[in-house]
């Protein structure tokens, strides 16, 4: 057994001495994207015994309603999750009616628009991605119920596997925030093609086709939390999370009584192994 | 399954009754009670119970996973995402499966490390080891397929890369590929076929997990030293020595699986999957499951043109090359000693060769340009010196260190090296076969 | 054998015990989640209820709507049907109870107990299957004026109370109420 615990060490150093060789050789290459990485956030559901904020998550709810929902849809995601924000069954039901769906066909094979209920799904801004892109200088913006877990920087060598042991899982969220408070002019000498916006926080190039969404004063919050583009993101942030990964508080519930069960059989089972060998020289 | 005297004798007349007929007690009692094991073995060597407790969660999860699931390039990452969503305990079980691959892979690693380490391979374990080159191939392919029906960026990108491999073959590449996919690109009927056969192959790596067991029992198990066992003092039931071992070992293994479901589930995929896949755009960078980066930098090593064999080819040949070189490694290896343990220079080789894996799985992960290429090429040039060149001239070469007669004198010499305890009553090493 | 080998082997037999008994609550446990996801899923569970509308179902029509996988039969019955019903003694009857969810579970099969109740004891709100095996009955048929089985021969009346063939149990009524005078909500 020590020597393999010896050879992973020499192992690990060999390992970072020629990891160090291959991230020198690899500046002044390509440009790689993004060009800032976005800073570690606080989130309330971080760690192992994270929750959601759910006055967050009403907040940034209401952030994606009047402002993101004109473009982006929430596809993957029906009314009636909204009760995990702490709406009651009626609030969600007031909610839902406040948008139309498409039903049909009638008993004339006509489609129809009628309020939503809270078993529907929320409409989509756009019929189809051709409308979208139609609308949108020819950039169809992403659906929102997955984009906190389908978006994330590179995290890079070493800190990859520090992250397993910190438990990050947060890069799809901080991406979110860091975008989203971005937005800046270019440096000088930096051309921004036409109909794209500068932000050194995009994932896949210099500047973006959306423009800067959010605004100081933009969305009224009734909670006195403050007014700004950075809570506004904050907010959003977590509420797309929470689209994305609803079941996660239950998760990391989960994970703590299984992760005692798994502790104390393990001491048990240990024991017993013991004293099953302790006759025996091995 | 073992060779060995049974010593089953059924204590109740329906157990007479079901032995006279039918003995899958005394099958059981041969080859998971009374089943000799040698004493020394470590806790390498656990990693083959933690496998077969792997198959289980994977079949099991993947059965349930399959009663929700709909494999049609429309519904089929809605019908994955109504699983995470709606479906009672449904993120569980997906987390369990997705996560579960990977962990079928990490202790496989271990176990063919340690195979490699201590000999496992050589006379007389060859069809064993072969049988288990197989299981692993199984599990590449169940995987692969496995990864395609989320139908996700990756799974679709993944699938077309992959499949596009057999399109450097000359002449019939383009067949196969559209045979295997059904048409011209990745599309519904490849998604219903992965389904199909992700459903089938778990099944025949099972089957052949059963050959690859049967085969050990008729040879037993190696052990740390190398040598074959020769008295009755040198092994123990496996019930309960092993079993009691072997279930601690997996209950750790357990811990660490379940730290990665329940805290970091997303940690070992890709981001771009939760991307429905576009058959017109292709994601900034595709890289396979982690488990196979080390095939895939092999694969984009080879840059140069060999003669008349392109490097499309070359590149190809040369992955399936890796995976190949592993059947033959019973009759590469010309050491007459079977431990690494008594090899100090191939302990040295060895572990270059584990450390170069790993910076190969690494490489696999980089993009195909610059410095990479070249250390793509390195690492891929030394993996493949350590089966063709390593393996059999070392054998020839090496001196390697004094054996001890036994595997009960290895293990009382050492017990007497370390904390100086008296020996056993059973020191005396009874003969030798 | 001395005291102290006792108490090991006592010490001995507790831990093993332990051992296994946490074995066997773990595998309990980890059972939970492949039964549990057998059951309706959220989506499912959430479609439980559903509200028809019948302000165009003119005394004579019926409407079949689907309601948790299976049709549910709503009829405006006429007057002769009504009146067909009521005639009915009881003691013809072969299954006497109402089966009407909306009720407490013993009420006999009249039928006001059958319709929706006083004021609308013309309108019929039935689960559209075969109490026998699972059949969907056919409208305005069989020897009763009411529903027929084709599968095996069942014959329901006017209120959809078996009266003949091998069904048991009169057509199921779930909980339903009127929202308004054109709505109906099912569930």
């Amino acid at each position: 057994m020590k020597t393999i615990f010896r050879g992973a060490i020499t192992l690990g150093l060999v390992l970072a001495t020629a990891l160090a060789a291959g991230a020198a050789e690899e500046e002044g290459g390509t440009p790689h994207y993004p060009i800032k990485k976005p800073t570690e956030e606080n989130w309330s559901f971080e760690g192992p015994f994270g929750t959601y904020d759910k006055g967050q998550l009403q907040r940034g709810f209401k952030v994606y309603r009047e402002v993101c929902a004109v473009c982006h849809s929430l596809d993957y995601v029906a009314f009636r999750n909204l009760e995990d924000l702490g709406y009651s069954e009626a609030q969600v039901r007031a909610i839902a009616s406040e948008y139309e769906v498409e039903d049909g066909p009638d008993s004339f094979g006509d489609m129809f628009m009628r309020p939503a209920k809270p078993s529907d799904t929320f409409p989509p801004p756009f019929a189809n991605p051709e409308q979208a892109a139609a609308a949108n200088n020819g950039a169809v913006p992403p659906d929102f119920s997955l984009i906190a877990k389908a978006r994330a920087v590179e995290r890079g060598f070493p800190t990859f596997v520090f992250d397993v042991f910190t438990q990050y899982a947060e890069s799809g969220v901080d991406y979110i925030h860091a975008l989203l408070t971005g937005y800046q002019d270019p440096p000088e000498g930096v051309e921004v093609p036409e109909g794209t916006y500068y932000n050194p926080y995009f994932l896949s190039g210099s500047s973006l086709a959306m423009a800067q969404p959010l605004f100081d004063g933009l969305v009224t919050y009734d909670d006195g939390a403050p007014e700004t583009v950075d809570q506004y993101a904050r907010d959003v942030s977590a509420f797309l999370m929470w689209a994305a990964e609803p079941h996660l508080e239950e998760r990391k519930r989960t994970g703590f009584n299984v992760m005692v069960f798994l502790v104390l059989f393990g001491a048990l089972v240990y024991l017993t192994k013991r004293k099953v060998w302790s006759t025996t020289e091995h | 399954m073992s060779g060995a005297q049974s010593t089953y004798t059924p204590k109740t007349g329906i157990g007479r009754w079901v032995d006279a007929r039918m003995p899958l007690p005394r099958l059981m009692h041969d080859s998971f009670v009374a089943y000799p094991v040698p004493r020394n073995l470590n806790y390498a060597y656990t990693f083959g119970g933690i496998l077969s407790i792997m198959l289980v969660v994977q079949i099991l999860t993947g059965v349930v996973l399959a009663m929700h699931y709909a494999a049609n390039t429309e519904i089929a990452f809605g019908s994955v995402e109504k699983i995470m969503r709606d479906v009672n305990s449904g993120w569980l079980l997906r987390y369990l499966h997705a996560n579960g691959a990977s962990f079928f892979f990490v202790a496989v690693y271990v176990h063919i490390f340690r195979g490699l380490y201590y000999g496992s391979y050589k006379a007389p374990r060859e069809l064993l080891w072969i049988l288990g080159c197989i299981i692993y191939l199984l599990m590449m392919a169940t995987a692969f397929m496995g990864y395609v029906l989320p139908w996700g960026q990756m799974s679709f990108w993944g699938a077309t890369v992959i499949t596009g491999f057999f399109t450097a073959i000359p002449l019939v590449g383009e067949w196969i590929q559209q045979l295997l996919l059904g048409g011209f690109a990745v599309d519904n009927p490849t998604l219903n076929r992965f389904y199909s056969l992700h459903y089938l192959l778990p099944f025949m790596i099972a089957g052949v997990v059963v050959l690859h067991v049967w085969a050990l029992h008729v040879t037993g198990q190696t052990n740390p030293t190398g040598i074959e066992v020769k008295s009755k003092t040198d092994t123990l039931p496996f019930t309960p020595y092993a079993t009691v071992k072997d279930g601690f070992a997996m209950v750790l293994f357990l811990i660490v699986f379940a730290y990665f479901v329940f805290y970091i589930p997303n940690f070992l995929g890709h981001p771009d999957n939760y991307i429905e896949a576009d058959p017109l755009k292709t994601p900034a960078h595709i890289v396979p499951e982690w488990y196979f980066l080390p095939f895939y930098a092999i694969l984009r090593a080879v840059t140069f043109d060999i003669g008349p064999i392109n490097s499309k080819l070359g590149g190809v040949l040369a992955m399936f090359g890796s995976i190949a070189v592993l059947f033959v490694v019973p009759w590469l290896d010309t050491s007459k000693v079977r431990s690494a343990v008594y090899r100090p220079w191939f302990k040295l080789f060895f572990w270059l060769f584990l450390v170069n894996a790993v910076f190969l799985g690494w490489l696999g992960s980089r993009p195909a340009e610059g410095i990479y290429v070249t250390l793509m090429q390195l690492g891929t040039l030394y993996y493949f010196a350590f089966f063709l060149i390593i393996m059999p001239l070392l054998g020839l070469i090496e001196t390697p260190r004094r054996l001890p007669n036994s595997i009960t004198e290895a293990v009382l010499d050492k017990n007497k090296g370390g904390s100086g305890s008296p020996a056993g009553a059973t020191a005396a090493p009874e003969g030798r076969g | 054998m001395s005291a102290t080998d006792s108490t090991e082997h006592t010490r001995r037999d507790f831990l093993y015990v332990a051992t296994g008994m946490a074995g066997v609550v773990g595998a309990a446990a980890v059972a939970w989640p492949f039964i549990d996801q057998m059951r309706p899923d959220a989506s499912t569970r959430a479609l439980a209820s559903i509200q028809v509308d019948i302000s165009a179902v003119e005394p004579g029509m019926s409407l079949t709507v689907k309601w948790r996988g299976k049709p549910v039969f709503i009829r405006n019955r006429t007057e002769e049907e009504v009146l067909a019903a009521r005639d009915v003694p009881l003691d013809d009857l072969k299954d006497p109870l109402a089966r009407n969810a909306n009720l407490t579970g013993q009420e006999p099969a009249t039928d006001a107990a059958r319709s929706a109740g006083e004021g609308r004891e013309n309108w019929l709100v039935m689960i559209g299957v075969c109490t026998h095996l699972g059949c969907v009955p056919l409208g305005q048929a069989g020897d009763f004026g009411g529903w027929f089985c084709p599968c095996h021969g069942s014959h329901y009346d006017t209120a959809g109370r078996i009266r003949r063939g091998p069904a048991p149990e009169n057509l199921y009524i779930p909980t339903f109420e009127f929202v308004s005078d054109s709505v109906v909500q099912i569930g």
